[in-house]
C-alpha cells in the first residue's frame, strides 16, 4: 500500500509551508532568488556565519584585497551590467572601508547592495570589538539602509533592499546584519512584493508635460540635447538616437553619459563642461531650448550657473524629482524614466524645427576645434596614447579609468560608440576607483576587452587588487599613464597657484614592473612615441592580464578648460 | 518667513535621525521639531518649524524629505489654515504671599498650576506660541526658575484642501 506522503498530490501542501532557515542560509537563498551571480567581499568575525553559508553554495565570491576594492568592483560590475553589484564586509573596519565606495555609488546612482556584519545584538552600543555604527555613518551616503533585528525580517529587508537599489534613481542600499541574527532560525518567505508606500518612483511622465516639450521643440531655433547617465540607467540609448535623428537636434553628453549616444554620429557634439568640447559648450551656452535627459546639472558640467544656458527654456527629464530645479531653474519639468519620456516624445506627432543653420554652425565648430595636442619629439603624449588605445581596440573596449588628467583625456579621445562601456567615477571623483572597477567590469563581461587607464598616483591607492587580477587571471589590461605627478593637482597649481607644486610631484615611485612581477602579471614599460603602436598592439592582443607603464610628457595639461567660477563661454585652450 | 512642515513617517528606529541628518546636510535650520504617534498605527507625525526659508529652499526641503523611503507625506502648513499649539511648563518663584497674584495672572491664559512647592509653583500652559510668549513675559518679573517648551505641533484645519507637495503651479506639474 502506498504511503500517503509519497503521493505528490498530498505532499504538495507541505511544500507550501515556509522553510525554516538560519539567517545565514536565508542570505544565500536571497542571493539566489535575486539571481546574483557574483558577490565581492572580504570576511571577518562578524560575517563568518554568512561566509560559512556562502561556502560551496554555488554563488561566486570574489575575494578583494581591501573592502574599498570590493565595492568599487561591485560598482564596475553594476555599471557594465545594469544589475545591482553585491558586496559583503565585516563589521567595524570592514564596514568603514566601504564608505568611499558607498559615497561614490550614491553620487553616480549605481545600484549596490552592501551587506555588513555587525556585532551581536546583545553588545551593540557597548563599543564591542569591531563595532561601529555603520547605519549612522552610512545614512547620508546610501539611498537607504537597514539593521536587521531578527532573522524573520531578513527576507523582507532584502526584498526591499534590492528593489530600492535598482529602481527609481538607483543607488546603494546597506543592510547591517548582527552576528547572532545569522544564527537565528525563522521561516523563509520571499515572494511578497515590498510594501513601500513612501517609495513610489514616477516612471511614466505626465502627458501634458510631454506635449509642452513638443510645442517648444517645434518653435525652437537653437535646441540641444544634454544627455546624462540617466539615459544609460534607463537603457534609453536607442530612443535617444531615434529622437535626435527624428528632430535633427544635436547631442551633448555629460562625462558619465558617454556612450549613450554614439560618438561617431554626425549629430554628436562631444562632452560638455569643464574639459568639454568647444562645440558642446557653445551649444549649451547659446541654446534656446535645452533638453536635459537624465543629467543632474553637476557644477563640473555647468560652470558658473549664471552663464549656463542663459537664454534657454530648460526641459529637465529626471526620474528623481528632487533633481529638478535643484541647480538650474526648470521651465518644463518631466518626472519619469528617460526611456519612457523619450518614447512618449517619439510617439507624438510634431514638426521638426527648422534649425539647419544652428546645426551647421555647431558642426562647423566641431570640425574646426577638435580636441588637440601637440606632438613634441619622441615623447609620448597622453592624448595620443588614448587615441592609440582606441585604434587598437576599434573603439570596442570597456574603458575604465581612475581619476585625474588621464580620466579627462580618456573621455575626450576615446570614441564611445556603445552604451555601458565607459566606467569612471564622476560625482565623487574617487582616486583608486580604476583598477578594482575594471575587475568588476571584466567579471561582468569576461569576453570583452577591458582596459583600465590609471594615473600613477591613483593606481597606488588600490594596487593591492592586482592580486585579484592575477588570481582570477582576468585579462584586464592596465595602462599606467605615468607623468610622475598628481597630474590634475599639478595642473591646477600651475594655472592657479603660480606653479607652486605643493606635494604634487612624486619624487619617488615604485618600480611598477617589479610590482607586476611580484603579482605574476606580465608587464612592460614604454617611453618612446615611435614604439607606441607596435607595443600597444602586442600588449592588447596578449592573452591574460597585463600592465603597461607609459612614461608620458610630464607637464601636459588638459585643455580646453573652463576655470573655476567661469562660464561655458569662457573656455581657454580651445586651440593649440 | 517661518514655515511649518508636517511630515508623516514610518515609526521606525532611526527615522528621526535620517530626517534631521538631511536638514543638517542641506544646511537648513530647524527652529523647533515635535514628534509623536498618529491615529494610524505605525505612523508618526513630525512637525518642523523652519525659520527664514525662501520658496526654492522650501521646495528642496520637501523634495528631499520625499526621497526618504520612510516618509509618506509632506505638507507645508504655512500657507493654509492650521491649528498649531505648543505646551509650556513654567516653574515660577511664588512665596505664599504672592501665590494668589500669580493665579490671577495665569487665569486668562487658561493655564493651570500643576505643582506646588514651598517657594515655587509650576504652571502648565497650552496655546499658540504668541500666547505662551505673553504669559512668560508676565511671569518673568516674579522670577522664572525653570522653563520647558515643547515647540509647535500642528494639523491642517478640516476645511482646508491639503496641498501636499504635489504642487500644481503655473501649469507646471511636478509629480512627486
Ligand atoms: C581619493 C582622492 N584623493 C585626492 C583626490 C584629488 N585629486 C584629483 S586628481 C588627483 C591627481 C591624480 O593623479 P594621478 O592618479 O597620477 O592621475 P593624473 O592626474 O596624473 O592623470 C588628485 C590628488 C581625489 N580625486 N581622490
Amino acid at each position: 500500500m502506498r504511503v500517503m506522503s509519497e503521493n505528490p498530490d498530498y505532499t504538495s501542501t507541505q511544500t507550501t509551508e515556509p522553510r525554516m532557515l538560519s539567517g545565514a542560509d536565508m542570505l544565500v537563498e536571497v542571493l539566489r532568488k535575486e539571481q546574483v551571480e557574483v558577490v565581492f567581499g572580504y570576511p571577518g568575525g562578524a560575517v563568518l556565519p554568512l561566509y560559512d553559508a556562502l561556502y560551496e553554495c554555488g554563488i561566486r565570491h570574489v575575494l578583494a584585497r581591501h573592502e574599498q576594492g570590493a565595492i568599487h568592483a561591485a560598482e564596475g560590475y553594476a555599471r557594465v551590467t545594469g544589475k545591482p553589484g553585491v558586496v559583503i564586509a565585516t563589521s567595524g573596519p570592514g564596514a568603514t572601508n566601504l564608505v568611499t565606495g558607498l559615497a561614490d555609488a550614491m553620487l553616480d546612482s549605481l545600484p549596490i547592495v552592501a551587506i555588513t556584519g555587525q556585532v551581536a545584538k546583545s553588545v551593540i552600543g557597548s563599543d564591542a570589538f569591531q563595532e561601529t555604527s555603520i547605519i549612522g555613518i552610512s545614512t547620508p551616503i546610501t539611498k537607504h539602509n537597514y539593521q536587521i533585528q531578527h532573522a524573520s525580517e531578513l527576507p523582507g529587508v532584502f526584498k526591499e533592499a534590492f528593489h530600492i537599489a535598482n529602481t527609481g534613481r538607483k543607488g546603494p542600499v546597506l543592510v547591517d546584519i548582527p552576528k547572532d541574527v545569522a544564527g537565528e532560525v525563522a521561516p523563509f518567505v520571499y515572494n511578497a512584493p515590498p510594501q513601500l508606500p513612501g517609495y513610489q518612483p514616477t516612471v511614466i511622465p505626465h502627458v501634458m508635460q510631454i506635449k509642452k516639450v513638443l510645442q517648444h521643440i517645434e518653435l525652437s531655433h537653437r535646441p540641444v540635447i544634454l544627455a546624462g547617465a540617466g539615459v544609460l540607467h534607463a537603457g534609453a540609448s536607442r530612443e535617444l538616437r531615434l529622437f535626435a535623428e527624428r528632430f535633427g537636434i544635436p547631442v551633448v553628453h555629460t562625462l558619465l553619459g558617454l556612450g549613450g549616444f554614439p560618438a561617431d554620429h554626425p549629430l554628436f557634439l562631444g562632452m560638455g563642461g569643464m574639459h568639454g568640447s568647444a562645440a558642446a559648450n557653445t551649444a549649451l551656452y547659446e541654446t534656446d531650448l535645452l533638453l536635459n535627459f537624465g543629467a543632474r546639472f553637476d557644477d563640473r558640467l555647468t560652470g558658473n550657473l549664471a552663464d549656463f544656458a542663459p537664454t534657454a527654456t530648460v526641459v529637465h527629464v529626471d526620474i528623481d524629482p528632487a533633481e529638478i530645479g535643484k541647480n538650474v531653474p526648470t521651465d518644463i519639468p518631466v518626472v519619469g524614466d528617460a526611456r519612457e519620456a523619450i518614447s512618449l516624445l517619439l510617439a507624438t506627432e510634431a514638426k521638426s524645427p527648422e534649425i539647419s543653420g544652428w546645426r551647421e554652425k555647431l558642426l562647423d565648430i566641431k570640425a574646426h576645434t577638435p580636441f588637440w595636442y601637440v606632438q613634441e619629439g619622441n615623447v609620448i603624449k597622453p592624448q595620443r596614447l588614448i587615441e592609440q588605445i582606441a585604434q587598437h581596440t576599434n573603439g570596442e573596449a570597456i574603458v575604465v579609468t581612475d581619476v585625474g588628467q588621464h580620466q579627462m583625456w580618456a573621455a575626450q579621445f576615446y570614441p564611445f560608440v556603445h552604451a555601458n562601456r565607459w566606467v569612471t567615477s564622476g560625482g565623487l571623483g574617487t582616486m583608486g576607483f580604476g583598477l578594482p572597477a575594471a575587475i568588476g567590469a571584466q567579471i561582468a563581461e569576461p569576453n570583452r576587452q577591458v582596459v583600465a587607464v590609471v594615473g600613477d598616483a591613483g593606481f597606488q591607492m588600490t594596487l593591492e587588487e592586482l592580486a585579484v587580477v592575477a588570481e582570477l587571471e582576468l585579462p584586464v589590461k592596465i595602462v599606467i599613464v605615468n607623468n610622475g605627478a598628481l597630474g590634475m593637482v599639478r595642473q591646477w597649481q600651475e594655472l592657479f597657484y603660480e606653479e607652486r607644486y605643493s606635494s604634487s610631484l612624486m619624487k619617488w615611485q615604485p618600480d611598477y614592473l617589479k610590482l607586476a612581477e611580484a603579482y605574476g602579471i606580465p608587464s612592460l614599460q614604454i617611453r618612446d612615441d615611435g614604439a607606441l603602436p607596435e607595443c600597444l598592439s602586442a600588449f592588447l592582443a596578449a592573452p591574460g592580464p597585463g600592465l603597461l607603464e607609459c612614461l608620458v610628457a610630464p607637464m601636459e595639461n588638459v585643455y580646453p578648460m573652463i576655470a573655476p567660477g567661469h562660464g561655458l563661454h569662457q573656455m581657454v585652450g580651445v586651440k593649440p | 518667513m517661518n514655515r511649518v512642515i508636517s511630515v508623516s513617517v514610518n515609526n521606525k528606529a532611526g527615522v528621526l535621525n535620517r530626517i534631521t541628518a538631511l536638514f543638517m546636510r542641506k544646511g537648513f535650520n530647524i527652529q523647533n521639531l515635535t514628534v509623536g504617534v498618529t491615529e494610524t498605527p505605525g505612523l508618526s507625525r513630525i512637525t518642523i518649524v523652519m525659520n527664514e526659508t525662501d520658496d526654492a529652499a522650501l521646495e528642496q526641503v520637501i523634495k528631499q524629505l520625499y526621497k526618504q523611503i520612510d516618509v509618506l507625506k509632506v505638507t507645508d502648513l504655512t500657507q493654509q489654515p492650521m491649528v498649531a499649539r505648543e505646551l509650556a511648563l513654567i516653574q515660577v518663584n511664588s512665596p505664599v504671599a504672592q501665590r494668589s497674584v500669580i493665579t490671577t495672572i495665569i487665569e486668562p491664559f487658561r493655564a493651570s498650576v500643576i505643582d506646588v512647592g514651598r517657594d515655587t509653583i509650576t504652571v502648565e500652559a497650552t496655546g499658540k506660541a504668541e500666547k505662551i510668549d505673553a504669559l512668560i513675559a508676565l511671569l518673568r518679573p516674579y522670577g522664572i526658575k525653570e522653563l520647558a517648551r515643547t515647540g509647535l505641533t500642528a494639523l491642517a484645519r478640516d476645511v482646508a484642501m491639503v496641498t501636499e507637495a504635489r504642487r500644481v503651479s503655473e501649469g507646471n506639474v511636478i509629480s512627486i
